[in-house]
């Protein structure tokens, strides 16, 4: 074994109390295997892998247990053979690499810091050997470079090449792909798995994610609120899993070809609960929906299911056998249609609501005192480069794209926090003026978004009454002693407690305060709404039941929605139609029935392949086919590629005619349009030969 | 938690120690200001001749200065004196500090560039290397003591509200105010206001601390309040010509100067942690 973990119990100290944060988890990592830790926020998972490298600094402690490391025991070294082992058996790839290199030393230093007792051209030699193996373009001129010149992706890969200088036993990776975009952290996940094969090395890989962790781990131990919940290999927790909590996790995040109309989410409800607040029973049961009374009284213990199983539930054999939550697990696994349940049949078309032509904007860049005494022109970012939009009533169009893609630019530009360039936009027919503030009291009405982070998008020092009261008083023209019926309403209909108006925001966890976001919005009655990233900054069990309360709304009172996200998933849950987009340009627009299935834009298919596939059982993620990812980074908007803009990065590029001409809109089928040179045919049958690979047919 | 009531601000200035010294010594000056001529004993300008350079006792706790005034009379006056001057004009300049600090850091722009260069210049000179000059164009009285206050620390507290301003500007509940439709003022004073607050609760306790050295050291310098009014300043001023004669003269307006002081220093340490403990 390389580390054994063994019955673990870790405690931090709050307000003088000691509360156990991690409680008795047991687990072994070979050499070789790569171990996926899931958890949501508060479930210990960084906690644990801390204690592993001991580094819980004075309010943490280990309360019991061993942790056991190359046959080394972790807990009785003394400082100076911890240090020791902390540089040459463990490695960690944090989070977020931008703060975990010195920003003002070159990155060969770096690296050559974590490469003792070499000579100066063999050092650099191993440098760039190194940095060459994590695949960076250029590594001499990367190793010239300060970190702030490389992007997000380069300096995971640069933190990769430092993790893996030496033969460290045990490999640590903290959620190295969570901050980086999707077509990003599919190239780094590549990275990771072709450079574990190559090694014997233990890892640990901690994500909230089940579905990235399926991308690279043979085992997963899923955490919920310190305790391990259940253990298995992958494909069988996948295809079996045996705990409702892991059963819920995978149902309450929407799959690719989801959609709304076909079945809702199912959410878990509640909220994990914090430390020293645990029910004294199973930690899961208040939140369970198969919890009886021995679940609330008893904890349950780890019990062996199976051969390399481990489950803590009282009922996992009624689970196994199919008796409770059966048809729960048909339906999750059989493949959805688009049953047109909720289609409504209209004779005229539905009126438009918003319509945006040619929308353009541009932030100008400002000159540096060498560009003004030099006289250069001052330059320009052209985050929006004329996108057209159109959505009816009733209806739901989705954004999709990277960072740096303007789909939030977008949305700005459409509400008026940003000056649009140039381009109209008009609401039910009516032009909106490009600033919010020359706009009348009845359109700021007609007209709402719900910001991308909840945290920031409440007041702190209002509660929740008055917050969301002023909205109704100012624009929908409630008295101000109705208003508090109205707050009392409005909390109903996003499914929290008329109590709650009482609350201030930080009393509140992110999924009631993205509810209260939805519900300001939702209080003036608006024809539109913009969503920007409405679940990306929520834990994964909360996600489920937002998506669910955005689909239900609109449902009952006809509104409009234009939904921004990155996630394909979602987008594809809640719209009727969805817009890709790169570089601030349209690439695709396409149904969302549409948009799963070729002919796609090159980049759609870049996108769609960036999207885990699930394991099937006894299927190892690290010896299954590569999906095609792409090179590189997104350009710079400040000097975007002339011709077709997504050329540079093109797996199915033509080459000159590409970089020279713009693309014309191919339209094909269902009005669908695609910006490229390639003819639809052509890229219908290339990508068709894919097909076996396409994500929607593991699920 | 607000829910529970919010707890009464002086039980948590009394929860530590440091700070419920530092409350306690400001509660006793604010008695003595207000109070003061109901117990001390004499006229803070009477002079008793036959009295003059009496060692503290029984009639003249804090003793006599040289011209026969008691003391301890004259300090408990000149309490009065400086609270009500360095209060009044600390918080004249903390309203003018946020009016200034909230428009200029909202608006921004050319207006708050310039503004702040000009606030800029004034904070590169020592604040009473400022008060002299000013003072030397208004002549000394107690209303130009006042103004210069105001116009020494408006540009600083301005400096903390305006940072206030800057982190908060952007975030999403001010673009949902905007969204709204909502007037400057109300952004400004509803939206912004409340998370200025805590670092302006802080910030005010400080500049009154300073405002009372700012008035004490004026008054030593012979600039600031005139003879014969009970400055503590002043009264330094004048007993340290005499300390070998009359040293309590000195050292009691020295002590009181020192104690006020230091006790709102440790009383606004306390209002941050007050503050910081509730966020």
């Amino acid at each position: 074994m390389a580390l054994t973990i063994g019955d673990l119990t870790v405690s931090y100290r709050q307000q003088g109390r000691w509360l156990d944060v991690v409680r008795e988890v047991s687990l072994s990592i070979q050499p070789g295997q790569t171990y996926g830790l899931v958890g949501e926020s508060g479930s210990g998972k960084t906690t644990l892998a801390l204690a592993v490298m001991r580094y819980l600094g004075e309010h943490g402690r280990i309360r019991q247990g061993t942790i056991e490391l190359a046959g080394l025991n972790l807990l009785t070294l003394d400082e100076a053979s911890l240090v020791r082992a902390r540089r040459d058996l463990i490695r960690l790839v944090p989070q977020n690499p931008q703060s975990s290199l010195n920003p003002s030393m070159r990155i060969g230093e770096q690296v050559a810091e974590t490469l003792p007792g070499l000579s100066e051209s063999e050092g650099k030699r191993r440098v760039l050997a190194l940095l060459s193996s994590v695949r960076l373009p250029d590594p001499e001129r990367v190793m010239q470079s300060y970190p702030h010149q490389l992007s997000g992706g380069m300096l995971q890969r640069v933190m990769i090449a430092m993790a893996l200088s030496g033969e460290p036993a045990l490999l640590i990776l903290d959620e190295p792909t969570t901050n980086l975009d999707a077509t990003t952290e599919a190239a780094i996940l590549d990275l990771i798995r072709d450079l574990i094969r190559a090694r014997r090395t233990a890892v640990l890989y901690v994500s909230h994610s089940l579905s990235l962790i399926s991308q690279l781990c043979e085992r997963v131990a899923v955490l919920y609120a310190g305790e391990l919940v259940e253990d298995a290999p992958v494909g069988e927790l996948f295809q079996r899993p045996l705990h409702p909590y892991t059963q819920g996790l995978l149902d309450s995040v929407p799959r690719i070809g989801q959609n709304k109309r076909a079945a809702e989410l199912r959410p878990i409800p509640g909220q994990i609960p914090r430390a020293g607040e645990r029910p004294p029973g199973c930690v899961f049961a208040p939140r369970c929906h198969l919890a009886n009374a021995l679940c609330e009284q008893a904890r349950p213990p780890l019990d062996t299911p199976g051969e390399g199983r481990r489950v803590r539930c009282h009922r996992w054999p009624e689970i196994a056998a199919g008796a409770v939550g059966a048809n729960q697990i048909v339906e999750r696994y059989g493949f959805r249609v688009h049953a047109p349940t909720r289609q409504r049949t209209t004779h005229s078309a539905p009126p438009v609501v918003l319509a945006v032509t040619h929308l353009q904007k541009r932030f100008p860049v400002r000159r540096t005192l060498g560009e003004w005494l030099n006289a250069r022109p001052p330059r320009q970012i052209e985050a929006v480069r004329g996108v057209d939009l159109e959505i009816s009533r009733g209806r739901t169009l989705g954004l999709v794209g990277e960072s740096g893609s303007g789909k939030t630019t977008v949305a700005r530009c459409i509400i008026g926090l940003s000056e649009r360039s140039g381009g109209e936009v008009a609401l039910l027919d009516i032009p909106l003026a490009p600033s919010i503030a020359q706009r009348a009291p009845d359109l700021l009405r007609r007209l709402q978004m719900v910001l991308q982070n909840p945290d920031e998008a409440l007041n702190p020092y209002l509660n929740v009454g008055e917050i969301l009261g002023r909205p109704l008083q100012k624009l929908a023209g409630y008295a101000p002693a109705d208003a508090a019926r109205g707050v009392s309403r409005l909390l109903e209909a996003v499914k929290l407690d008329p109590a709650t108006a009482a609350r201030l925001p930080g009393q509140l966890s992110g999924g009631e305060k993205q509810r209260v976001a939805i519900a300001r919005a939702f209080a003036t009655r608006p024809d539109l709404i913009l969503f920007d990233e409405p679940v990306s900054a929520l834990d994964m069990s909360v996600q489920a039941a937002i998506l669910n309360l955005i689909a239900e709304l609109q449902r009952e009172s006809r509104h409009s929605v234009l939904l921004i996200s990155h996630d394909l998933a979602v987008v594809g849950y809640l719209a009727d139609e969805v817009i890709v987009m790169y570089l601030g340009r349209a690439m695709e627009v396409a149904r969302t029935e549409d948009i799963f299935t070729p002919p796609h834009h090159p980049y759609t298919e870049a996108l769609l392949s960036a999207i885990p596939v699930m394991p099937r059982p006894g299927e190892s993620p690290l010896t299954r086919a590569q999906p095609i990812h792409l090179d590189g980074d997104i350009p710079s908007p400040m000097d975007a590629p002339a011709g077709c803009p997504f050329h540079t990065r093109c797996p199915r590029s033509l080459g000159e005619i590409c970089a020279r001409q713009e693309p014309p809109w191919q339209v094909g089928q269902n009005g669908r349009r695609v910006f490229c040179h390639i003819p639809l045919d052509d890229l219908e049958k290339a990508q068709r030969t894919n097909s076996d690979r396409e994500p929607r047919v593991d699920f | 938690m607000a829910d529970e009531g919010a707890p009464p601000f002086l039980s948590v200035l009394y929860a530590q120690a440091a700070s419920a010294f530092g409350t306690s010594v400001v509660l006793l000056f604010l008695f003595v200001a207000v109070f003061g001529p109901l117990f001390a004993p004499y006229s803070p300008t009477q002079q008793i001749a036959s009295e003059a350079r009496q060692p503290p006792s029984p009639q003249h706790w804090f003793g006599a200065d040289r011209l026969g005034r008691d003391v301890f009379s004259r300090v408990v006056y000149g309490a009065r004196d400086i609270i009500s001057l360095a209060g009044l004009g600390s918080l004249l300049a903390v309203i003018a500090g946020t009016l200034f600090g909230l428009i200029s850091g909202y608006r921004g722009g050319l207006f708050d560039e310039l503004l702040f260069r000009l606030f800029d210049a004034f904070l590169s000179l020592p604040s009473l290397l400022l008060a002299l000059l000013l003072l030397g164009t208004l002549g000394p009285s107690r209303n130009s003591v006042l103004i210069v206050i105001v116009f020494v620390y408006t540009p600083i507290v301005a400096r903390v509200v305006r940072s206030v301003v800057l982190g908060v500007r952007h975030k999403g509940f001010i673009e949902a105010a905007q969204m709204r439709g909502e007037a400057g003022w109300y952004i400004l004073f509803r939206e912004i206001l409340p998370s200025v607050l805590p670092a302006l609760a802080v910030e005010a306790a400080l500049r009154f601390s300073y405002a009372i050295f700012l008035v004490s050291s004026l008054g030593f310098l012979g600039v600031g309040v005139q003879p014969p009014n009970p400055d503590w300043g002043l009264m330094v001023s004048e007993g340290r010509n005499t300390i070998s004669l009359t040293p309590w003269a000195l050292y009691f307006p020295v002590g009181a100067i020192s104690l006020l002081v230091i006790g709102v220093n440790l009383m606004a340490d306390g209002v941050r942690r007050a503050l910081q403990g509730e966020a």
